[in-house]
């Protein structure tokens, strides 16, 4: 078992125990927390990995929320196939929309990410008959079960969001040791070069995003199951940002960075607005400091002062 | 010196003794300690976000709500606490403001947000903590049955009931031909959904609907789409680009003639009309859910309602003339408090465990009449539905000022029971 597994682990295990430890209030944090770190990892496995700088995350997000959601309450689905839908759709429009973004680079790439983005949004507004707008849908206990699990209570939950985060950051480890992760990083490091080899930089950023929107879409659909609400504020660019900020304050190309961003950014948000109405302040001043001091994110920085290991 | 074998006390005898005098002597207190603690009541705030300039002023209507309900003697006698907490208008950090007031504070209840969206986000997490969440909002969303036993709204009438008690009035009296610019997204769906019908029952009809993108700033090629035969422009908009959209139109129309209009002052809310760019809307009609300006015949209740909160004549804050407040629709966190006090003092509220026995408390009432806990009028509230039905008012600008032409019956806003939350578990 090398070191990195053995961490992994350590971390799942830490937050299996900390099910039985954590007061409530806590303990919901977390379980909201794990699915939005799933989110990160996705976006982590674009930006982070493949140097995808993308605007339109919450596309792909609000994707799995609202095939999930609409899936339920339009055409009866039971929770499970729900999920299945969501993250199937969350590859799917990612794909489609990477089929054109990424025939851009760059400037360009965030540019036309964002307007898909904005243009799912707008979507999911002018068919406000089926999707209730600005309003959203509320998702009734009754269909937030798997069997005879009910996703709506505490401890289930919880289970069901450390279940999501395990196979999300496991396969996130496999997928950075594997051939296809290489050549993910090759084309952050040097497209061209890559291009030189033989790789197909077009195919290989294409399947990058592609699992990135897999990733993005399981986490919009479990946490419309997990928390009872679908709506359109999931699809603003607000939700593009979050997840960047999560993959820069943790670290970005690092597996565990995602996990340790939205950690940080949900209580830093939590505790500075029990303080002062300026709590974006307080974020924007903790990021620049992070731009300044370490700019490759807290496990970047972890990683360049030894622990080298760290993937 | 004979020794009183048996009658001396032994050490742990003396010790059980002594605990046992000390427990009797800390038991009055420590019980006094439980029945005088604070009832701790969550407010979700608007305080940033798009909601703030409501936020604003409905922690000011609350904290004078609090202070009245607290100088009278509190609930069950014991002072109250309202621990207000930032939501950003934000559906997501809506639900976990609920969690961090209901599990971290340990809130009673939780009461306050206005905005459908947070509403929505925030309910299913009320309902799986079994917390009362007495919401502010005005959606149709409580009385459609799409939430939950522990939402209820007891302060403010819903849009439904309040677009469908504007129309008789409307038809009667500014014409029955109507054209209705709204937002394209739920709010102004349920205008359009809700009026189309009630103006259709009174025989009129609406002959254009013209749904503004949300993201628009600009109105000017929306305009040429209303009717010439419009009788009435019906309009209901929110966000900065209302004052775009009324000057807008009132260069579409010029001095020429127009049809009669009328408004929600959801778009005009803590915005002073008699703002430059705003003089067109004078004889305009708008709805208001209390009236911003004193009217003549103001009840003592509201008189001393705006005095509380700190409310001018006009509308604006005593301390700062430029301050409008967000008066049609703030009265209902004032009221919301005293329901939950009425509710609390019925059920024989003392601890998180009573939270049940709150709601059917609550669930119990009807009739609210006119008084400092309803100063903007008597409601009917309806137990089935958790929704309250009150007066609206129409009011016309004149001279830049919001004077009341009409206000409603009760019975104009009622509608059939889309639910009974009576009938569902807790």
């Amino acid at each position: 078992m090398t070191r990195a597994l053995a961490l992994h682990l350590a971390v799942l295990a830490a937050l299996f125990a900390a099910q039985f430890l954590l007061p409530s209030y806590h303990h919901t944090n977390i379980a909201r927390i794990m699915v939005l770190a799933v989110f990160a990892m996705g976006y982590n496995i674009a930006f982070g990995y493949t140097g995808l700088l993308s605007l339109g995350h919450a596309l792909f997000f609000a994707a799995g929320m609202y095939a999930t959601g609409l899936g339920i309450e339009l055409w009866g689905l039971s929770a499970a196939p729900a999920l299945v839908l969501g993250l199937l759709a969350g590859a799917a429009i990612a794909a489609a929309t990477g089929v054109l973004a990424l025939r851009t680079g760059g400037v360009s790439f965030m540019i036309v990410t964002l307007m898909f983005a904005q243009a799912g949004y707008l979507t999911i507004l002018y068919f406000g008959a089926y999707t209730r707008g600005d309003e959203g849908i509320v998702i009734t206990r009754a269909a937030r079960s798997i069997g005879s699990l009910d996703l709506s209570s505490d401890t289930p939950r919880y289970f069901a969001a450390l279940a999501l985060f395990s196979v999300g950051l496991l396969l996130n480890l496999a997928l950075t040791r594997s051939n296809l992760g290489r050549a993910m990083i090759a084309m952050r490091e040097n497209e061209e070069r890559s291009r030189m080899l033989g790789y197909n930089p077009f195919k290989i950023k294409l399947t990058a995003l592609l699992i990135s929107g897999l990733y993005a879409g399981a986490a919009g659909a479990a946490y419309a199951v997990l928390f009872g609400y679908v709506g359109a504020s999931f699809a603003t660019i607000q939700y593009s940002i979050l997840p960047l900020l999560y993959v820069l304050l943790g670290g970005a190309g690092t597996t565990l960075g995602p996990f340790l961003g939205a950690l940080l950014m949900f209580y830093l948000i939590d505790i500075s607005s029990g303080y002062t109405t300026a709590h974006l302040f307080v974020v924007g001043a903790a990021l620049l400091i992070l731009v300044l001091f370490a700019p490759k994110g807290i496990l970047g920085w972890v990683r360049d002062r030894g622990a080298k290991w760290l993937p | 010196m004979t020794k009183l074998i048996g009658m001396t006390p032994s050490r742990r005898t003396l010790l059980k003794g002594m605990a046992a005098t000390a427990s009797a002597l800390a038991l009055p207190g420590f019980v006094q300690a439980q029945s005088s603690a604070p009832i701790k009541l969550g407010f979700q705030l608007h305080r940033t976000g798009i909601g703030a300039a409501y936020g604003r002023w409905y922690e000011r209507t609350t904290q004078a709500a609090l202070k009245v309900l607290n100088d009278q003697g509190g609930i069950n006698g014991r002072p109250v606490e309202v621990i207000f907490e930032d939501d950003g208008t934000d559906p997501k950090r809506g639900a976990e403001v609920v969690e961090k007031l209901a599990s971290q504070a340990g809130c009673d209840a939780i009461f306050g947000p206005l905005f459908s969206h947070v509403v929505n986000g925030s309910a299913p997490r009320a309902g799986e903590l079994q917390v009362p969440y007495l919401v502010c909002s005005e959606g149709f969303h409580v009385a459609s049955g799409k939430l939950n036993r522990w939402t209820m709204q007891p302060g403010i009438t819903d849009v439904r009931a309040q677009v469908s008690s504007m129309a008789p009035w409307v038809a009667a009296n500014l014409g029955k031909k109507v054209t209705m610019v709204f937002p394209d997204y739920a709010f102004g769906h349920d205008h359009r959904d809700y009026f189309t019908a009630a103006i259709e029952a009174q025989g009129g009809e609406v002959i254009k609907h013209i749904a503004i993108p949300p993201t628009e700033t600009s109105f000017t090629r929306y305009l040429p789409q209303i009717p010439k035969e419009t009788e009435v422009l019906y309009h209901v908009m929110v966000g900065p680009a209302v004052l775009t959209f009324v000057k807008e139109l009132g260069e579409f129309y010029g001095t020429g003639t127009r049809p009669e209009i009328f408004g929600f002052i959801d778009s005009l809310e803590a915005v002073d009309t008699a703002s430059p760019g705003l003089e067109f809307l004078e004889g305009t009609h708008f709805w208001e859910g209390h009236c911003r300006v004193k009217q003549a015949d103001a009840s003592e209740h509201e008189a001393f309602y705006r005095m509380a909160v700190g409310v001018d004549d006009t509308g604006a804050s005593v301390s700062d003339s430029k301050d409008v407040a967000t008066y049609a629709h703030m009265f209902s966190t004032w009221e919301t408090l005293f329901v939950l006090k009425k509710g609390m003092e019925a059920a024989g509220y003392q601890t998180t465990a009573d939270r049940q026995k709150l709601i059917e408390a609550i669930e119990a009432m009807t009739n609210m009449p006119e008084s400092m806990e309803h100063p903007q009028g008597a409601k009917v509230f309806n137990g089935k539905t958790h929704q309250v039905f009150g007066h609206q008012s129409i009011s016309k600008v004149e001279g830049g000022k919001l004077v009341r032409v009409h206000m409603t019956s009760i019975e104009d806003g009622m509608y059939e029971d889309a639910v009974d939350y009576t009938t569902m578990s807790f």
